[in-house]
């Protein structure tokens, strides 16, 4: 389980102008689900084509199992990739689809049958083997381009968002589906989505991108509970990102009060970010508050209310609380030292 | 509204398309007698004695090579221009296309100055010591005309699809394990073949039809099907044997297209090999 499959050692890529990729670091394990995830642009897309070897690196060396890949061309790589818009053939059924890698390899007829079929059961479209590509469902598209690749048994699948062009519901069922693909084949899955939920809810680790440069990798809850700095926070839920300064270790200043917190190893008097979760916030009556404003909206989003508390030193804090108080209110809000997390600025 | 809109076509289909059709089937369907003309199918029964049957195989050979030599041509033109690989690829596109706002028989009348006996071949071969060739009223000039004439509209129809197709579709088709070559025979020519079937199409017709390119380039020594049925019309008069000339070959130009057509609606299982 610890075994590295794949690893960018400082691997840039720079398009004409652009620099797409600037120096990434980084190691997939086996069978472990890797999530790309970032705003568009950030370089995702780069990242799994230079793995999938479409495209070459400007700089840096790609290791497969400890080998050098960096110049071996897609072909000859034990990696499958799952595209973008699922770039089927469309001069083939089905069954010829997924068929295509096996046929390449010269398998025989009898072994093409048997694991297409096979294939054909797990993403549901048994019976659809004569079915004309382009006749078929997005969702449908989707699993014959899954199953196209995953025919193949690679070692690595490069999903680049399979699931961006689904409805909200299809989209739940393909990620529970592909998860559960993704432990019952015990293939590595590196998967490209800008949805944070979808990264956290399906990956072992989660690598935030941005501007070409990895912001943080760890584990969804890591991410979420620990964000690196500022843009990791935010980009990972919602968040509520204020300057304080650090005045001594485990002591902030903040919204014109001064908090405990569990931060230490900064600067006496540094300038830090820092970030609160809006569901951390919780309403408490004004009188004994550290910090309160006054509700200035209010919006109902199914489990919790979504609320922006105006506080006096005019900064907008966003709260999510199953209660509600109305527009207009003054309210307090209460919070956990252990709720307050500080980050070093970063200077762009 | 549908009705007024649709009505100057029905016209013009009925003036130009309809009624040549149905005094081109009356002439080839009919004889001339003292009181008018009877029915008869003696106008084709000429048609096939060994003199025009001639002919016809005559049309037809130079036709199919001419394609043959067009598409050996044409397709790798195409996939050059539709690649990324060349930056100048307009101006290739330009070369097939300047030619074709030029007049038809312009173009033609412009290989004889080429061909001849005194013409630009030879005496460039002549100042380099080498004997002159008799390249014109020959076979090949003939081909050679009609490829030059022809081959622009089979690079396009190609190129058109060809600059179409997804390069996702070719990525993906190496990521599966395709090698160059897999990826042509596999992804690239089979979904290429609607254009393949109608460069072909837009190539085969013409160069079985023509007459111009025959008699300036061949010199009248290489009676087409084209050839006979102007020589009916113009020149010996005879509009019953022209027409049920002109029969045979709208005949034959349906065979072709449904043989055609045929390929197309084929082209998925031609790609499982
Ligand atoms: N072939 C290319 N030529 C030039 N620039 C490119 C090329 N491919 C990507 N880029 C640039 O590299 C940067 C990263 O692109 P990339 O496709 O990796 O982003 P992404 O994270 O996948 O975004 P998205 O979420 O929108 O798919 C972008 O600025 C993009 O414009
Ligand atoms: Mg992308």
């Amino acid at each position: 389980m610890d075994e590295i499959i794949v690893e960018l050692k400082s691997v840039s890529k720079v398009y004409d102008e652009t620099v797409a990729l600037d120096g990434i670091n980084l190691y997939i394990r086996k069978n472990e689900f890797v999530t790309l995830l970032g705003p568009s642009g950030c370089g995702k897309t780069t990242t799994l084509r230079l793995i999938g070897g479409f495209e070459q690196p400007t700089d840096g060396t790609i290791l497969f199992e400890g080998r050098d890949v960096t110049d071996v061309p897609p072909y000859k790589r034990r990696v499958n990739t799952v595209f973008q818009r699922y770039a089927l053939f469309s001069h083939l059924d089905v069954f010829e689809n997924i068929a295509f890698g096996l046929r390449i390899k010269k398998y025989s007829e009898k072994v093409i049958k048997e694991k297409v079929g096979r294939m054909l059961e797990q993403v549901n479209l048994a019976g659809f083997e004569k079915r004309d590509v382009n006749s078929l469902s997005g969702g449908q598209q989707q699993r014959v381009a899954i199953a196209r690749a995953l025919v193949n048994e690679p070692e690595v699948l490069l999903l680049d968002e399979p699931l961006a062009a689904l409805d909200l519901k299809l989209r739940k069922e393909m990620q529970h589906e592909l998860k559960s693909m993704q432990k019952q084949l015990g293939i590595t899955f590196v998967f490209v989505t800008h949805d944070q939920e979808e990264a956290l809810s399906m990956s072992d680790t989660v690598v935030v991108m941005k501007d070409g440069r990895i912001q943080q990798i760890g584990t969804p809850v890591d991410i979420y509970n620990e964000p690196k700095n500022a843009f990791v926070a935010d980009f990972i839920g919602e968040s509520n990102i204020v300057d304080g300064i650090m005045r001594q270790d485990y002591v902030v200043d903040f919204g014109g009060a001064t908090f405990d917190c569990v931060d230490f190893g900064f600067a006496k008097d540094e300038e830090v970010d820092v970030v609160i979760r809006p569901e951390d916030l919780v309403l408490i009556p004004a009188e004994n508050a550290k910090l309160s404003g006054v509700v200035s909206s209010v919006n109902f989003l199914g489990v919790h209310y979504e609320m922006f508390v105006d506080a006096d030193d005019g900064t907008s804090w966003l709260v999510h609380s199953t209660l509600m108080e109305p527009v207009g209110t003054r309210v307090g809000l209460g919070l956990e030292p252990m709720d307050i997390h500080i980050m070093k600025k970063v200077r762009p | 509204m549908k009705r007024s809109t649709l009505f100057p076509y029905v016209v013009w289909m009925a003036l130009f398309i309809i009624v040549p059709m149905v005094l081109v089937l009356y002439y080839a369907f009919t004889v001339p007698t003292e009181s008018g003309a009877t029915w008869s199918l003696e106008n084709f029964a000429r048609f096939f004695e060994p003199i025009y049957l001639r002919v016809l195989w005559r049309s037809l050979r130079l036709a199919v090579i001419s394609t043959v030599i067009c598409l050996v041509i044409g397709y790798p033109a195409a996939m050059v221009m539709s690649g990324n690989a060349f930056e100048q690829k307009h101006v290739i596109l330009l070369l097939f296309v300047v030619p074709m706002w030029m007049n038809f028989l312009l173009r033609t009348y412009a290989w004889l100055t080429i061909l001849e006996r005194n013409g630009v071949i030879n005496v460039v071969l002549n100042s380099l010591n080498l004997p002159s060739l008799n390249i014109l009223y020959t076979e090949g000039a003939v081909v050679l005309g009609m490829v030059y004439n022809f081959l622009p509209f089979m690079v396009l129809p190609i190129y058109s699809v060809l600059s179409k197709i997804d390069r996702g579709v070719v990525e993906a088709a190496g990521d599966l394990g395709a090698n160059a070559f897999q990826v042509f025979a596999k992804v690239i020519f089979p979904l290429s073949l609607p254009g393949v079937v109608s460069g072909v199409t837009m190539v085969f017709m013409p160069a079985l039809t023509t007459f111009v390119i025959s008699r300036l380039l061949g010199g009248g020594q290489f009676t087409l099907i084209g050839n006979l049925i102007e020589q009916q019309f113009l020149v010996v008069g005879d509009w019953g044997f022209g027409s049920s000339i002109s029969v045979v070959m709208i005949v034959l130009i349906l065979l072709s297209m449904a043989i055609m057509s045929f390929f197309e609606g084929e082209e998925k299982d031609v790609a499982l090999w």
